[in-house]
């Protein structure tokens, strides 16, 4: 049964990279909107926001990677609908092939789109002044770091893109996801904000994998933010990953 | 990946069975989509399940081709269990459903190889494999353009030739003609056949055109409400339903009536184009007692109506409707 998983992953991955090479498009919708705010947040609202940081690039970029992923998913559930709409998602499941294969083929699609995207608003953000003296190994845990946070996101977008009946509907999920890291440490300090605002701030997820991914670039002792960080990212992916596969396997066996 | 097992249930000596169906039962909440369906296509036979729109019959096909399980009953593809052995199944089997499965973002030459690669062809004969159905199906020019390009009619040619890749034994085409222009339908009649007359291929296809079970069809099963309400060749199935009649024109309301009462109930009349409708099997003896027993020269004109599938369907499905309601 699975003793052509890894082959089989390989050919539809290579069938899903095709699709981003000829849409390039989709990456650079996903990176806009990042781009954007970087360009917005760091020219025009920057002046007025004391980050305590000495250049505010450096404290912003962390929460715009999440940004980026966050817009980037949608795209990982529109592709899973296109196939489920299009039919050739059963085509699949009809042919002598190890069947998950077209979902992990899925996922490591998105893992890849969103590196790219991830990719190049790290150039956009050096060429606007971001400069980090961080050493390969924390370069390595940032990348660790924001590879475990698309898997998280990539597992729920493959629910509406299981699930999803319209193409409009297929990537709503996404919206709140793109809008949580403004109410965190992204932006400004937590510790600007009122009461209740802060108390949700500082306990969403998004404020601890900004804090480490930030502590990391600003060569800071990381402290308990990244263990925090990586329990919220390994969490959501479980829950996530396990009512995905339900979803699956309901689809593929009604 | 070729399949060796003769040992299908229901054999007769010669001819194997392909498909092999009993009991079939699928409910979707709560509701019978299937209420128990047997049929047996034997092998190297075109086998044409028709039926209304919501009869089921796309969901019996899924549940031959492994995509969706039965909750009751026995289903055998090429000897192999669907059930249990869903993989050797699916190893013989090809698949094209109502929609084209192609990939709109691939060219169609990409798109069969995909298909080669995921049969697992060695690549020299995933190649070969590749041009071969191209030329076949008429899309060697187009071979290296983007399939969102291609017309309906050539989507639908690529998702056959995709089908084919691996040479499946046994066929499965869920309307596959739907959105086609004749020209379209009759070009994939004639692959289809070419199929079963040189290397034996079993198809089992759906249908809302009966004119194409009709043509291309050793075996019709008519579905209706989720129950196989008839089955048979398709001279079968039309001696089975009295359709045929000959229609009476009248030139006057009198001679109309004149005539009607010669019938006593028998015939149908229609006052408003002054047409009587007479049950016959349409023989030149059954013709001449009818006109014998009326005023011919009240009549303008004679027309004869043999019966055919749409009789047949219309007669089945309608009254296994009045059943249900």
């Amino acid at each position: 049964m699975t003793n052509h998983f890894f082959g089989d992953t390989a050919v539809l991955l290579g069938r899903s990279l095709r699709h981003i090479s000829r849409s390039l498009d989709t990456i650079i919708t996903t990176t806009f909107m990042p781009i954007a705010f970087l360009l917005l947040f760091v020219y025009v609202f920057g002046g007025a926001i004391r980050s305590g940081a000495h250049s505010y690039v450096d404290y912003l970029l962390p929460g715009v990677l999440l940004i980026t992923i966050a817009s980037g998913i949608s795209y990982t559930a529109f592709r899973l609908f296109l196939d489920m709409k299009s039919g050739i998602f059963e085509r699949f499941q009809s042919m002598p092939i190890a069947r998950s294969s077209v979902l992990w083929a899925h996922v490591l699609t998105s893992l890849v789109a969103n590196l790219i995207s991830v990719g190049v608003v790290v150039v956009v953000a050096v060429l606007i002044g971001f400069r980090s003296g961080a050493g390969v190994l924390a370069w390595l845990a940032v990348a660790g770091i924001l590879i475990l946070f698309t898997l998280a996101l990539t597992w729920i977008a493959v629910i509406p893109g299981l699930t999803a009946k319209s193409a409009d509907g297929v990537s709503a999920f996404s919206y709140p996801l793109i809008f949580l890291p403004f109410i965190s440490s992204a932006f400004v300090p937590t510790d600007t904000m009122p009461g209740p605002v802060r108390a949700f701030a500082e306990y969403q997820p998004t404020t601890s994998i900004v804090n480490a991914i930030r502590d990391l670039f600003t060569q800071k002792p990381v402290g308990t933010d990244i263990w925090i960080a990586l329990a919220w990212c390994v969490g959501i992916l479980i829950v996530a990953y396990i009512f995905a596969m339900v979803v699956y396997r309901r689809r593929i066996s009604s | 990946m070729t399949m060796t097992s003769g040992e299908p249930g229901g054999t007769s000596v010669g001819v194997r069975t392909a498909i092999e169906v009993s009991g079939v039962r699928k409910y979707f909440g709560g509701q019978a989509v299937l209420g128990g369906v047997d049929l047996s296509v034997p092998e190297g036979s075109v086998f044409a399940l028709l039926g209304p729109n919501g009869a089921g019959k796309t969901t019996l096909v899924r549940i031959l081709a492994t995509l969706s399980a039965a909750d009751t009953g026995v289903v055998r593809v090429a000897g192999h269990d669907v059930a249990r052995e869903p993989m050797a199944v699916r190893a013989v089997i090809g698949v094209t459903g109502q929609f084209s499965a192609v990939d709109a973002y691939l060219t169609a030459e990409e798109n069969l190889r995909l298909m080669a690669d995921l049969c697992h062809l060695p690549t020299r004969q995933g190649r070969a494999r590749s041009a071969e159905l191209l030329r076949t199906f008429d899309l060697g020019g187009a071979g290296r353009k983007p399939v969102f390009a291609f017309s309906g009619g050539m989507q639908r040619r690529l998702d056959l030739a995709m089908t084919l890749m691996a040479s499946p034994r046994v066929i499965f085409l869920d309307e596959p003609t739907t959105g086609l222009d004749p020209r379209g339908r009759r070009t994939m009649w004639d692959i289809i056949l070419r199929l079963v007359r040189d290397e034996a291929v079993t198809i089992f296809l759906t249908t809302q055109y009966l004119e194409e079970a009709d043509q291309i069809a050793d075996q019709i099963a008519v579905l209706d409400h989720g129950a196989i309400v008839a089955r048979g060749t398709p001279a079968e199935l039309k001696q089975r339903i009295p359709g045929g009649h000959a229609l009476l024109t009248f030139s006057s309301r009198t001679a109309l009536h004149a005539a009607a009462g010669q019938f006593s109930g028998m015939a149908t009349t229609n006052d408003e184009d002054l047409s009587l409708q007479i049950p016959g099997d349409g023989s030149a003896r059954s013709l001449q007692d009818m006109l014998s027993r009326i005023d011919v020269d009240g009549v303008r004109h004679v027309t004869l109506h043999r019966p055919d599938l749409d009789d047949v369907f219309l007669a089945l499905t309608s009254q296994s409707g009045k059943a249900q309601s």
